[in-house]
């Protein structure tokens, strides 16, 4: 067992772990986020993606030992509870969920795209950058729509307000 | 998953002293392709050796007119370095087509260089730009340093630590890739400098990244993507599985190598 320590959502945390555990495992079963989803489990589909250290990675690919030290966010980090953050609101929205799975990863993928790339993004953009993240049921046209409009309402309030 | 024990030395002698004193070690770096494999139990570490924190194995720097990337700079951090676009715009471009955005926050150059998959992208950037492979042991050529499918020149406890990439007049890359894995299925980097123009091929030797040397003959005499209209490949040298057969993996690089050279000449 390895003894590991970050914060999560802002909230310190530690636990003993075997080294194969992966993040994803931690995030789930240790900490019971269940918010962050195992879709492929092949670092393909981007249903477990969450920030470390402010990058966007595939949280089915990374040791929970390999974020000891880390900052992890999750999907229930982005806003407190009850609330929506404005790209999850963007995605209500725009109906961005069909069955819902691979929508944790859709957003905090956006969450991503937006701090590299800024909050005014175009189609061809998104459709780049969401090029990890799958959606079974296809509806990637309101995805795309719901990041455009989630990005912008992320912006400073007076870019917003034009 | 198997159980493995997990190591993060803070030092590169402590990593090489791990390597030798270790029952079955194994290098992490950024564990997109290792974590992968684990899984699927295709490998059986004793204990995982973490780079992760050894300082400055990230950093890059001009060097010479060219670059030295760290062995742990991310593929994402390449592709937006202002010294690695300043210097080889090229090299920028190849990390920024590798993988998905979430595997380039973690990917790294010394993992791919190192574990040289037949389909990945940075040894055909290493053997066309001529570049130097850096290790705790030595400084190897490109050109010695690939020997094969996965296989390279390092020893058993010799680590990657930076890659020199010299600054070439000419250079682009332009790759294929196959949109289920995002690998290349052909992935010719053309680089032209003083002593001639170098193109590597990646993705469809059956032996791995590989010179094309007629390719580069051709080239050196006029650099038009108009020279390689009659310039050979032969195929049974070629790769052949369920994504496409040699022949047309034959024809892929010889589109991907033109479409090369006119990026770089434009």
């Amino acid at each position: 067992m390895t003894h590991v320590s970050m914060t999560v959502n802002g909230r310190a945390v530690s636990a003993d772990v075997e080294p194969r555990m992966l993040l994803v495992q931690f995030l789930r079963e240790k900490l019971l986020l269940t918010g962050t989803h195992v879709g492929c489990d092949t670092s393909q589909c981007g249903a477990c993606v969450v920030q470390v250290d402010g990058a966007a990675v595939k949280s089915c690919t990374l040791l929970a030992v390999q974020a000891d030290g880390c900052a992890v966010l999750t999907i229930e980090g982005l806003a407190p509870s009850g609330a929506l953050h404005p790209m999850q609101e963007a995605f209500r929205e725009h109906h961005g969920l069909q069955c819902g799975f691979c929508t944790p990863g859709m957003i905090m993928t956006a969450m991503d795209m937006v701090a590299r790339l800024g909050p005014d993004l175009d189609e061809a953009t998104i459709r780049e950058n969401l090029d990890g993240n799958l959606c079974r049921c296809t509806g990637y046209h309101n995805i795309v729509k719901a990041v455009a409009a989630g990005a912008r309402a992320m912006a400073p309030a007076s870019a917003a307000a034009e | 998953m198997y159980a493995f024990d997990y190591r993060r030395p803070s030092a590169l002698d402590e990593v090489v002293s791990l390597l030798g004193g270790l029952e079955e070690p194994k290098l992490l770096a950024g564990g997109q392709t290792l974590l992968p494999t684990l899984k699927q139990r295709l490998a059986q570490p004793g204990t995982l050796v973490d780079l992760a924190g050894i300082p400055g194995l990230a950093d890059i720097a001009a060097e010479g007119g060219g670059v030295r990337i760290g062995a742990m700079a991310t593929h994402a951090r390449v592709a937006t370095s202002d010294v690695v676009r300043a210097a080889i715009p090229a090299l920028a471009e190849l990390a920024a087509v590798i993988g998905d955005p979430a595997v380039r926050n973690r990917g790294t150059i010394g993992g791919s260089v190192a574990n040289n998959d037949p389909t990945a992208d940075y040894p055909a950037a290493c053997l066309a730009l001529g570049a130097m492979i850096v290790t705790t042991a030595r400084r190897i050529p490109a050109d010695e340093f690939f020997a094969g499918l996965f296989e390279t020149a390092l020893g058993e406890d010799e680590v990657i630590v930076a890659i020199e990439f010299p600054r070439p007049e000419l250079a682009a890359y332009r790759k294929f890739r196959n949109p289920a894995s995002r690998y290349a299925m052909a992935g010719v980097f053309v680089a032209r400098t003083g002593e001639g123009v170098r193109v590597a091929v990646t993705g469809a030797g059956q032996s791995g990244v590989f010179r094309w040397g007629a390719a580069e003959a051709a080239l050196t005499d006029d650099f038009t993507a108009a020279a390689l209209e009659s310039v050979p490949l032969d195929a049974s040298d070629l790769m052949s599985d369920l994504h496409g057969g040699a022949d047309y993996r034959a024809q892929l690089v010889k589109v991907m190598a033109k479409r090369a050279v006119e990026a770089a000449a434009r």
